[in-house]
């Protein structure tokens, strides 16, 4: 591998000995995640603002279909259980196993997108788009720039099965797994909040 | 190490496919294109923010030459607008930021001790976006007119009903793309400053700068986020028909306000920060003393960083928000000068009783204190409720806020500059010609900006483009547009004496201020690598205290020569391999501005190339070995291991997430 004889010049262990124990890659993405909370704290502040200030409907409240968003809730949340199963399959050297957590976590988050175009498709049809009010504006662009965080995550989800068929994931490499897992644990965690504060509380 | 020869043979036709051969130069053109080297970049930061400074400051004639006299007509109302946006946006998004990016950039881990960023081509792709995103914003110039509603956009003005044209579809998508480049740069320089610190370098032995830098970073890495919602929000307005600002349709203006103003006045601390670590360098070396008060000047820059997302209200205090709000944000204001004024008494207590040399860096660095208290006090007025009603979105505001940035902010980049010139050139710019520079520009900017409180209060309003003889505002007008012409030949000055000095400035001395900190061991200008041996620290102004000791009574002893701890090659002729040069970081950046092109015009077309031009650098930059084999011209590189285990940290592990890193927003 050509990373490998990059590398030789210097023994594994020491390449990445930083001030705090803590590697450049994993502290560069907490800190990435630090700034995304900003970003959905402002969307989310957004439509709390304006959830009761429509002037014409329909609104979100009146077309939720709350047992159906709490399966697909479900499905991403059980999506970071197999994240998890995945981090632990590539530490213990489990490539295969890794190869089924990361591909079935890609596939939970895909039945979760499946489920929010399912969700938008019905709105839009029952007469809300994203012009009809405030309220599903904000709805729309706040659960959009979620979506599209999922599906940026299954991209790499499945960049990462790819690279693991090809030989390129070995078990020195799990902290690239744990870090994708930060990432896609955090996407979960947000629609946690989503879900609570949008659509349970009215 | 013959296990590393015997790999490479068989790993080479593991190596991904390549659309571009990896390039190698480290000069020319091509070297400047894919440079990975945070200094480098440093310098493409500083030399493009300057020529910024001068597109903004020929706006800012512009204004002034209108406003000259009542009833100007050099402008018209249409391109007053566009050229005072430009101004302000210009002036707040490609010049003090940049400028302050090629100080963090260029210093921040010589200060530390480090080879290089935490991500060096991260850094290459932050670079690449601001000069892109710079360019995208000028084209619009060319385009059918440049952005025309303020540098805060206020909705609705900025909604597609009263601004139909372009301009501001420009405004917003190009200040989206220079704010994922400053995202992912905060990020990238944060996790430099807490990871890459040589061994001692515990954080209250960090130099002062980059500790100003590091709290600086959080700001833009917390405030980016809420701006890119904000201009999102905006765009969905104007574009997709959305009613976010719309009052007719239930939404609030006001929403535009808190966002910007909760993103934008973090970004005043952004702008400042930087310049007051500066400062702060500068006056210790010059006053031969240790900064007064190290860590409470520490603790105030971390007190200003949480306490400056607290007071942002009072930008809005005319808007109405009730008695509550407006109290709270009023006290807020009122506490926030106690650090700011920590700070000052600190520089004043560093001076006093010092051995000053009155270098050029020194008279900048004084003038910044003196010009920064006068807009820090015009400040805290805005605090009084009463007095802000009376100030808002008058002249008054506008001097203030100059003798924050340009007095704050521009003095003190200034300084940095003289100081730390021959660090980066390896010259040392003319001192009398400096101190023309300092005392035209700062004589210019008083006669500018001080006639602007007294218009203020006489009522004159900002961003009117003319305004008539029987207001009595021709007088005050007039002697700020001298001011204006002034501060234009302060910085010809400038010029003519980095020209100078470019041609027949002599070398300059490794360590030519005696300076504290160790970016300093380095010579001059700093080697690609800089340093052979990671420096062991065990001081704060570790340089210092190398040269110098106390004896018994408290007196400063010599104790070493400068020359003694600057590092030098053994061997001037020895191959140090140093991480691959890369083209993909700018490949990546090229997407975002055709991405942006296609928003602007709704060709979704242009869109999905920009897009495939942006993933496809990024996959290629995330497969590319962050450091390429060692060249077989250089046998000896696999062998040894000099050097190399000393130079920066690979990216090997991002290169697995690359969507990760730039999908904020």
């Amino acid at each position: 591998m050509a990373e490998l004889t990059a590398h030789g010049a210097h023994p594994p262990s020491a390449a990445h000995a930083t001030a705090t124990g803590i590697s450049n890659a994993k502290m560069g993405m907490w800190a990435f995640l630090g700034s995304e909370c900003l970003l959905f704290g402002a969307l989310i502040s957004t439509y709390i603002l304006y959830r009761h200030k429509a002037v014409s409907g329909p609104t979100p409240h009146q077309l939720y279909d709350i047992p159906f968003t709490s399966v697909s809730s479900f499905v991403l949340l059980m999506s970071s259980l197999t994240m998890v199963l995945a981090v632990s399959a590539i530490q213990r050297g489990d490539e295969r196993r890794l190869r089924v957590w990361l591909a079935t976590t890609a596939l939970l988050g895909s039945v979760f997108i499946a489920g929010q175009i399912y969700e938008f498709t019905s709105f839009i049809r029952r007469g809300m788009t994203i012009k009809t009010n405030v309220t599903s504006g904000a709805f729309y662009v706040m659960t959009g720039f979620h979506g599209v965080h999922v599906t940026i995550g299954i991209v790499m989800l499945l960049s990462l099965v790819n690279l693991s068929v090809r030989g390129k994931l070995p078990q020195s490499k799990a902290e690239v797994v744990e870090i994708a897992g930060l990432y896609w644990h955090f996407v979960d965690i947000v629609w946690i909040i989503i879900f609570t504060v949008v659509y349970l509380i009215h | 190490m013959t296990a590393v020869e015997a790999v490479r043979p068989t790993s080479a036709p593991a190596t991904p496919p390549r659309f571009l051969k990896r390039p190698k130069a480290t000069d020319g053109v091509v070297g400047w294109l894919t440079t990975i080297d945070h200094k480098k970049i440093g310098i493409l930061y500083g030399v493009t923010s300057f020529i910024f400074f001068l597109v903004g400051g020929f706006e800012a004639l512009l204004i002034r030459l209108q406003l000259a006299q009542p009833n100007g007509n050099i402008l018209t109302a249409q391109v007053y607008n566009q050229v005072f946006t430009m101004h302000g946006t210009t002036m707040v998004f490609l010049v003090i930021m940049p400028m302050s990016a090629a100080f963090f950039n260029y210093l921040i881990p010589l200060q530390i001790g480090a080879g290089d960023v935490a991500f060096p081509r991260l850094n290459a792709f932050s670079y690449w976006l601001y000069l892109l995103g710079g360019a995208f914003l000028y084209s619009s110039f060319l385009l059918g007119g440049a952005p025309n509603g303020g540098w805060f956009g206020y909705a609705p003005n900025t909604s597609i009903t009263y601004s139909p044209g372009h301009n501001i579809d420009f405004w917003i998508f190009g200040l989206l793309i220079l704010g994922i480049g400053s995202t992912a740069s905060a990020a990238n320089l944060i996790v430099t400053i807490i990871n890459m610190r040589a061994p001692g370098m515990r954080l209250l032995r960090m130099p002062i700068f980059t500790w100003m830098a590091l709290v600086a970073n959080f700001l833009l890495l917390f405030a980016m986020p809420v701006i890119t919602v904000a201009l999102f929000l905006i765009m969905f307005d104007r574009q997709w028909g959305t009613h976010f600002f719309d009052p007719l349709a239930g939404g609030d203006p006001v929403l535009w306000q808190q966002l910007f103003w909760l993103f934008g006045h973090p970004e005043v601390y952004i702008l400042v920060l930087p310049a007051m670590g500066i400062v702060s360098e500068v006056i210790p070396v010059f006053s031969r003393k240790p900064l007064f008060g190290y860590p409470v000047m520490v603790f105030s820059g971390v007190a200003i960083g949480f306490m400056g997302w607290g007071v942002w209200v009072h930008h809005m205090f005319a808007v109405g928000l009730g008695p509550v709000a407006t109290s709270a944000f009023s006290v807020s204001t009122m506490l926030i000068a106690v650090p700011t004024g920590v700070k000052i008494f600190n520089w004043l207590g560093t001076m006093w009783g010092g051995s000053i040399r009155f270098k050029t860096s020194m008279h900048f660095a004084m003038g910044f204190v003196v010009m920064f208290t006068i807009g820090g006090l015009s400040g805290v007025t805005h605090a009084l409720v009463p007095a802000d009603r009376q100030q808002t979105d008058s002249y008054y505001v506008v001097a203030h806020f100059h003798y924050v940035l340009f007095g704050g902010s521009i003095l003190g980049i200034f300084s940095g500059i003289y100081y730390w010139y021959p660090k980066v050139f390896g010259k040392m710019l003319d001192e009398k010609l400096g101190k023309w520079h300092f005392w035209v520009t700062l004589i210019g900017f008083n006669v500018a900006f001080g006639p602007m409180h007294i218009l203020g209060l006489q009522g004159m309003p900002r961003r009117i483009y003319t305004y008539s003889a029987s207001m009595g505002w021709n007088f005050w007008n007039f002697v700020s547009t001298i001011g204006a012409f002034t501060i234009a030949a302060g910085t010809l000055i400038f010029i003519y004496n980095v020209r100078k000095t470019d041609r027949h400035g002599a070398p300059a001395p490794d360590d030519p201020w005696d300076a504290r900190t160790i970016e300093w061991i380095t010579p001059n200008p700093t080697p690609e690598y800089n340093f052979i041996e990671t420096p062991q620290i065990s001081h704060q102004d570790e340089f210092w205290h190398l040269k110098y000791a106390e004896d018994d009574d408290g007196r400063l002893v010599k104790i070493g020569e400068s020359p003694d701890f600057i590092q030098r090659r053994a061997r001037p002729d020895e191959h140090i391999h140093m991480p691959s040069p890369s083209y993909w970081p700018l490949v990546a950046a090229f997407g975002l501005p055709v991405i942006g092109y296609g928003q602007v015009y709704r060709l979704w077309g242009i869109s999905i190339v920009g897009l495939i031009i942006l993933l496809s650098g990024i996959y290629a930059w995330g497969l590319e070995p962050s450091t390429e084999p060692p060249d077989p011209e250089y046998p000896e590189e696999a062998g040894g291991d000099h050097a190399q285990h000393e130079l920066a940290e690979p990216e090997t592990q991002l290169e697995l997430t690359p969507a990760a890193e730039t999908t904020d927003g």
